[in-house]
């Protein structure tokens, strides 16, 4: 069965070659050789720290930024060759939620108009009282009186707002949407009611995300596959279990340990690796992780690991990763 | 017992004109004893960082009523002027944002080398000599060929060491540090944390750590004050606090941080959002969120009440119905 979509060979480099400011070392390779799928229906989280690479790669499958090489498939449909007016339909079945979503929205504009927008666009509801209604009852699924919508952004709080943009992403009924860091810059009391409102949508609707984030701790209860990105390219994916549970690559198991948890005695398991993230203009050579590895030997210095299977749906990209010993079975 | 280094005792800070004033901050009591670290967690709006400048006085607003102790001494008392002598020296702090908190014009030596010049360090040699120490105990690799580096050339996990070494360079009595760790990524976060147990350990201060999360709180303290909408309502040691929370606001809380031990299918979530500063005016302001609330809740802001020998909560049902008595009293 095709995936809903499938990015191949994914890559994308920022900044001129040459030109003013100098040669290659200004070229920013933020995105490097990126393949994986996302099934219909399931949520893959795409955990990563800054400059990652995890934003620029969720924009390349929306294509709100065009790849410098590979491509990506939705519905078995290369989107990286369609003209304008195709991707303009296209969109509609491909939507994002931001961290801020009134960010690069008009503060002057009510939430009926921000929300209806998208209606209008793809001829979603014909007139306005058939836009009226449907706002009102968008409003009803995300948990907000239909009664704010002939408010203003200003008015909303944090959490509020990002129930608005979600329903602005879910008005077109899309099959697929990148949900951006969507609880970061939330309290922790209404992170959880975001993410339980996340699900209880997708349950009914029955579309995928992609759901990224700085830390596994908040994909922990939405994700079904985990994959995990390090300076431009995914070092582990797999299934959500067996990625917490055994997780194969280093930079997995020193994320996982890193993010502290409120409860007693967790801090003797905590690996510290030292030194920051390398810059993503100077990516050190072989592993680009070995920098800052615990295990690193010579050969980590001079060669690339592939991205190779571990378990069954598990694929870790270490020289030293091995088998995972945890059945299938008991992970599922 | 330790000895109070700190105590805030029913402090309550006001913004706005005098005559129609928004308590951000109302009625906060809790102390920090010497070389004690002590967390103080809520989420946006519930006054722990406008409790932590009103330490400092350098808050807009204007602290009402309350008295705030170091070492005995009110320093809602002193004259503005004696104000620079004591931050620094006796209490110091780091921000969320060290980019904004440095200078970008001077080299980062400079910067800590000014730290101690305003605190007596006069004599040139040994002042430099001290920087040193300060950016090599901060972990900032090869310290000395960096002190003539500016704030731009450092990562963001760098930057906080630099903070880190400036606010510690004159071994002040308190460090309170406000989100220190917020804006960083979580293995530079882990780092931090790690750092600021070293530098407590090695130069026997306190820590007055404000955060929102209490992971990293129960990763450096070892007792934590909960607020909500400006007001104190749980104190415990931090291990009581992760397994016998009192107060609903704080179980809550607990609960709905997504973590290994209650991999639930579907997460706890704690209706509603916080109130607007000020807008609650009597009555306990969790009682529109909270499970438990009865109409007494209401009508009058529970007082805190006693738990255990480090615990208290304010909340009357849960009081009543573990039979703890008002605490207050005896402090």
């Amino acid at each position: 069965m095709t995936p809903l979509i499938r990015a191949e060979n994914l890559g994308k480099t920022f900044g001129a070659s040459g030109g003013w400011f100098g040669g290659a070392s200004d070229q920013v390779r933020a995105v490097d050789g990126v393949t994986f799928d996302v099934e219909a229906g399931e949520t893959l989280a795409l955990v990563g720290e800054s400059g990652c690479g995890k934003s620029t790669l969720g924009r390349l499958l929306l294509r709100l930024i065009d790849p410098t090489d590979g491509t990506v498939r939705f519905e078995g449909q290369d989107v990286t060759r369609l003209s304008s007016a195709e991707m303009r339909l296209m969109r509609q079945r491909m939507q994002i939620i931001f961290q801020d979503p009134f960010g690069s929205l008009s503060p002057r504009r009510t939430i009926g108009q921000i929300i209806g927008e998208p209606l209008e666009i793809f001829g979603l509801a014909r007139g306005r009282q058939a836009r009226r209604d449907r706002v009102a009852q968008l409003l009803d699924q995300v948990g907000l009186p239909p009664a704010y919508m002939d408010r203003l952004p200003r008015q909303f709080s944090g959490g509020q707002r990002q129930r608005v943009g979600i329903a602005r992403a879910i008005a077109v009924n899309p099959a697929f949407i990148v949900a951006d860091e969507p609880v970061s810059a939330l309290d922790v009391s209404i992170q959880a009611q975001i993410i339980n409102l996340m699900q209880d949508l997708q349950r009914d609707a029955g579309f995928s995300y992609l759901f990224i984030a700085h830390d596994l701790a908040v994909v922990r209860h939405i994700a079904d596959r985990v994959a995990v990105m390090y300076l431009g390219r995914i070092v582990e994916v797999g299934p959500k279990r067996l990625i917490y549970d055994a997780p194969q690559h280093p930079y997995t198991q020193a994320l996982l340990s890193a993010a502290p948890e409120p409860e007693v005695d967790t801090i003797s398991r905590r690996i510290i690796l030292r030194g920051d993230v390398p810059s993503p203009s100077n990516i050190p050579p072989g592993c680009s992780f070995h920098t800052r590895c615990p295990i690193a030997q010579e050969i980590c210095r001079q060669d690339r690991p592939p991205l190779a299977q571990v378990a069954p749906g598990q694929l870790a990209a270490c020289h030293f990763a091995r088998p995972n010993p945890i059945p299938v079975a008991d992970a599922a | 017992m330790t000895q109070d280094l700190l105590r805030l005792s029913d402090v309550t800070v006001e913004f706005g004109p005098p005559k129609r004033p928004v308590r951000v901050v109302e009625g906060v009591s809790f102390s920090v004893g010497k070389g004690e670290s002590v967390g103080l967690v809520g989420e946006s709006g519930s006054g722990k960082s406008v409790t932590s400048l009103a330490i400092m006085r350098l808050i807009g607003g204007r602290v009402a009523k309350g008295r705030i102790e170091f070492e005995g001494r009110n320093l809602l008392d002193l004259p503005a002027s004696a104000m620079p002598a004591i931050r620094g020296r006796d209490i110091a702090m780091i921000f969320q944002e060290p980019m904004s908190s440095l200078n970008p014009l001077m080299t980062v030596g400079d910067q800590v080398a000014e730290a101690l010049l305003l605190h007596g360090w006069h004599d040139r040699t040994a002042r430099r000599k001290r920087t040193v120490e300060m950016l090599d105990l901060v972990g900032i690799p090869n310290a000395e060929g960096r002190l003539g580096a500016y704030p731009h050339q450092f990562s963001g996990g760098m930057r906080q060491r630099v903070m880190i070494a400036m606010a510690v360079a004159c071994e002040p009595k308190l460090l309170i540090a406000d989100e220190p760790t917020t804006a960083l990524d979580v293995t530079i976060q882990a780092q931090v944390l790690d750092l600021m147990k070293k530098v407590r350990r090695e130069l026997g201060m306190a820590i007055l750590l404000i955060s929102h999360d209490l992971g990293v709180i129960a990763d450096v303290c070892e007792r934590v004050v909960v607020m909500y909408a400006g007001r104190v309502v749980e104190e415990a040691d931090i291990r009581t606090i992760l397994t016998r929370p009192q107060h609903p606001y704080t179980q809550g809380l607990l609960r709905s941080v997504p973590r290994r031990s209650h991999e639930a299918e579907r997460l706890y979530q704690i209706p509603g959002s916080v109130p607007p500063a000020g807008s609650i005016r009597q009555g306990c302001p969790f009682r529109d969120r909270c499970e438990l609330a009865v109409p007494r809740c209401a009508e009058e802001m529970p007082p805190m009440f006693r738990f255990g020998p480090s615990q208290s909560a304010a909340c009357w049902v849960t009081a009543a119905a573990k039979g703890a008595s008002q605490a207050g009293a005896a402090a």
